[in-house]
């Protein structure tokens, strides 16, 4: 299957652009990055707070099944426009990546169908490249444990 | 000493990007060429490509006397193909998202 998702990292440069088409109307999308509950369903992670305003602020949490925290974010709503706009920030705790920012633009393109713009901004060129390969390394290490299991089931 | 070095701690460095970019621009340099493009010291440009051809990104040609570095196009892709797994993140994310929001929409019309 084709991927709609479009990834746009210029060399050298501390930021990159997530593009994306959807299939729904640009509220039902914009409704999809404003409410914890949807949020929580396709992000993958536990939404703890989500307030959906300017100067509001959203924390996510992963945490597996022994309870160890795996993962948590948080961030500060700067500004808000229905079906247009969001401009927050984003920070991954206990992890050297710093504060990103994020302006993300909903728009319409036809009564049906509307378009995602997330432009991320990192500190330095060196962590936006680092969090570009977080899924690459993380697909390794999950390709490593995997092999790691087959071979002890051989044994 | 690094055994194998990171394709990805390699183009770290602006000086070695900057190498890489020279080098789409001309196809074939020698050391000198190369050196004469910067003002850090001439042995500090080798050191760079020493690890730039230790990872493969260049290929040196001996052509007498001299050695001329050209891209390894292969070990350039890739870099590129890298970005692969953090678009596929993204896209299995917004795919859910699409399917969630078509379900919700069904479940109540307006």
């Amino acid at each position: 299957m084709e991927r709609k998702t479009k990834i746009h990292a210029e060399d050298g440069r501390q930021e990159l652009t997530i593009t994306r088409e959807f299939d729904l109307p640009v509220e039902l999308l914009f409704e999809a990055h404003t409410d914890a509950v949807i949020i929580e369903q396709w992000m993958g992670n536990k939404v703890l707070k989500f307030e959906a305003q300017p100067h509001g602020g959203y924390q996510f949490e992963t945490i597996d099944p022994q309870g160890n925290i795996l993962f948590r974010a948080n961030g500060v709503i700067h500004s808000l426009v229905p079906n247009k706009k969001m401009i927050r920030t984003f920070e991954m705790e206990n992890v050297p990546f710093d504060v990103q920012l994020e302006y993300l633009e909903f728009e319409a393109v036809t009564s049906e169908t509307s378009q995602l713009t997330m432009q991320v901004v990192y500190r330095s060129v060196e962590l936006r490249d680092q969090q570009l390969k977080m899924p690459f390394e993380y697909g390794i290490n999950m390709a490593h444990n995997r092999l790691e299991e087959i071979v002890k089931h051989l044994k | 000493m690094n055994l194998r070095r990171d394709v990805f701690q390699a183009i770290a460095d602006p000086t070695r990007r900057a190498i890489l970019l020279l080098l789409t621009a001309a196809p074939s340099l020698t050391a000198g060429a190369i050196a004469a493009n910067f003002n850090t010291a001439r042995p500090t440009v080798s050191k760079h490509l020493q690890i730039l051809t230790e990872c493969e990104l260049l290929q040196p040609q001996q052509n007498g006397r001299e050695v001329h570095y050209q891209l390894n196009p292969k070990k350039m892709k890739e870099i590129a193909d890298f970005i692969e797994p953090f678009r596929n993140m993204w896209d299995d994310r917004f795919n859910k998202l699409e399917m969630i929001m078509k379900q919700r929409a069904k479940k109540k019309p307006d």
